[in-house]
């Protein structure tokens, strides 16, 4: 029986305690490991291969012109898109951001074509509109429980429905009427859908606002209070509610952004065009979903940032124009869409596994 | 170690004032009757222990305090007002921290915004007032290796750390904001010896600060070693309430174990 006492392990394991509550138990990681534990890593790489490739391919590519003219592109579905993705963070989708667009000029163009009034006045109306239509979103989807998938599949066949139903009645037709010599057309046309020369380049202004969302969304998502209860409600909603955070309200806000940046996206089209057809916008949300996944959202919230969502838009944007550039027939154009995406949501597989998985093992 | 619960305790609690009165109180989903007739009181300076079996109703009762679903018979007092919960905030509010069963951490979110969730450090009031990041970090850092936890990486995703920790940190982040009542839902259940000593030596501290603390445990001797009050809930009803000096430890280990029933099984089955 005494032999038992002198176990051969006994005097040689080093004390647990010790390990576990040193200070030299810290790890600083390496560079390459945060590099690789953000998001828009994946969506980065990607964008820069697509670059390389087309300046190869596409000749026509290779100016400063073409190169604003894809920015162009890129906003006209990256503003939305900051506000879906900030929305795909906070665990919802909204399938209605797309037809919103169209919803929102055409409630101003036809309000004030029949009344009318000044155009500010119908802008105004619109905004209203489009933030009680995103408030009806997220109160729906936060008081019933049922998914957003489904509520906003509603809304967005109402506004589709609605789009064209009234667009008739209004007009006869199912394009909007010509605003163009109305009050307050050429003053909201500097607001939203104005252009200004840097040399024989085109910037337009939509570019600046884009930019300007990208950053302000960056801000909140990283460094304010409301940024952590988005990724909170996202996450994990029951424990977000437990702690204190008002997912209600964060909710409900998220629905309002997109609605808001439809909105503004909805003013652009009207008054570049200064005509809207009503059908169009549909099959959008799509894409706006597409710019946040590429960018490094996760599909299932809590996880992504607005330097990625912005980052999918341009990938968007690049693609679409550069087939044609390239000289290639356009309707492959949703065929590498769909490509990028299954790409995508795979490496954002890889990549959140790789960064999850350095922090157990010692890096 | 214990600093951080007499630095942020509520200087004018006075030891011995109720601070959470339940009367008869209630709680049913639907057709199913959780919880009834509770008679609860929660002091200043004061251990109650709630004791009881799987779906006895202790989870219900703190949901209740914590303000987690709003009670829906008798009174629920608070600092002497009558309250009916609608939202967690509320009950953060009266300073009412809670640490939950599932602990209420965001898995994917870094352990230091897990840590200040929902009360969160900003420059200002205004919505987009930056965070105080740096101050955040280094508090929550710091307030976990007061609990003998050192985690690799402050940033790294909560979801990473092993279920003590993550424990360690929901207990650490409910007494650096409860300020008069702690509530622990099980807080001993995934811990080894060590930490549970450590878990029971917060808990007598913030009750010589003069908190009011609520502990739920099913572990009778983890109850004994620092409770003041005893509260044994079967079915959703109070079978023994009783107060430190008129119970024994068998007591409680016989009650909780199954109590008359035990008896009365030990009696058929005749050995």
């Amino acid at each position: 029986m005494s032999h038992n006492v002198q176990t051969p392990q006994g005097s040689q394991r080093p004390p647990e305690s010790m390990v576990s509550a040193e200070p030299s138990n810290r790890v600083s990681l390496g560079l390459s490991n945060r590099v690789l534990a953000r998001p828009e890593v994946g969506a980065l790489v990607a964008a820069v291969v697509i670059f390389i490739f087309f300046f190869i391919v596409a000749p026509a590519f290779r100016s400063p012109e073409s190169f604003f003219t894809v920015l162009y592109q890129s906003s006209t579905i990256g503003i939305v898109a900051v506000g879906v993705g900030m929305l795909m963070i906070g665990g919802e989708f909204d399938l209605s951001a797309g037809v919103i667009v169209i919803s929102a000029g055409l409630v101003n163009s036809m309000f004030c074509w029949w009344f009318g009034v000044d155009l500010w006045v119908g802008a105004l109306l619109s905004l209203v509109f489009c933030l009680l239509v995103g408030f009806i979103n997220g109160y729906l989807v936060m008081r019933t429980g049922i998914p957003s998938f489904l509520i906003t599949l509603g809304t967005f066949f109402i506004l589709q429905g609605a789009n064209l139903g009234v667009t008739k009645l209004v007009t006869g037709s199912v394009s909007s009427p010509d605003i163009s010599q109305m009050d307050g057309y050429s003053s909201l046309g500097k607001v939203f859908s104005s252009s200004f020369k840097v040399g024989s380049v085109t910037v337009w202004g939509t570019v600046l606002w884009w930019i300007a969302f990208v950053a302000l969304s960056a801000w909140i998502l990283q460094r304010t209070r409301i940024g952590n209860w988005i990724f909170a409600v996202g996450g994990s909603s029951p424990s977000a509610r437990a702690v204190g955070v008002p997912v209600l309200r964060t909710k409900i806000g998220l629905f309002m952004t997109v609605s808001f940046l439809g909105w503004f996206m909805g003013m652009h089209t009207l008054y570049r065009f200064n005509t809207l057809q009503s059908g169009n916008g549909v099959g959008n949300e799509f894409l706006y979903i597409i710019a946040a996944v590429v960018g490094g959202t996760l599909l299932t919230g809590g996880y992504g940032n607005a330097i990625g969502v912005a980052i999918g838009a341009f990938i968007f944007g690049m693609t679409s124009l550069c087939i044609v550039y390239a000289g290639w027939d356009p309707n492959w154009f949703k065929a590498f869409l769909g490509v990028m995406l299954l790409l995508a949501v795979m490496v954002n597989l890889y990549v959140k596994n790789l960064s999850t998985r350095r922090k157990v093992g010692l890096a | 170690m214990t600093d951080t619960i007499v630095e942020h305790a509520d200087q004018h609690l006075a030891k011995g004032e109720s601070l959470i009165e339940m009367d008869g109180v209630g709680k049913s989903y639907g057709a199913i009757r959780a919880l009834r007739g509770i008679n609860l009181t929660v002091n200043a300076g004061d251990v109650t222990c709630v004791l009881g079996d799987n779906g006895a109703g202790k989870s219900t009762l703190i949901k209740i305090m914590s303000g987690l679903h709003p009670h829906n018979e008798g009174r629920l007092t608070v600092d002497g007002n009558e309250v009916v919960f609608s939202s967690p905030r509320e009950a953060l509010e009266h300073g009412i921290a809670t640490v939950y069963q599932d602990l209420a951490v965001v898995p994917l979110m870094e352990v230091w915004r897990n840590f200040f969730l929902g009360s969160e450090m900003a420059g200002g009031r205004f919505p987009l007032a930056g965070l105080k990041i740096k101050d955040m970090r280094r508090i929550a850092d710091d307030e976990l290796r007061k609990m003998g936890v050192v985690v690799k990486d402050i940033n790294q995703p909560i979801g990473t750390l092993s279920g003590g920790q993550r424990q360690c940190v929901a207990i650490a982040r409910a007494v650096y904001f409860g300020a008069r009542v702690l509530i622990l839902d099980e807080p001993t259940a995934a811990l080894g010896v060590k930490q549970s000593g450590v878990v029971l030596k917060y808990i007598a501290a913030a009750r010589d600060a003069g908190l009011g603390v609520v502990f739920i445990t099913h572990n009778p001797h983890h109850a004994y070693l620092v409770g003041d009050h005893f509260i044994i809930l079967k079915l959703g009803a109070s079978v023994l309430d009783k107060k430190r000096s008129e119970v024994s430890l068998d007591e409680l280990t016989a009650q909780m174990a199954g109590g008359d029933e035990l008896a009365e099984l030990s009696h058929e089955l005749g050995r």
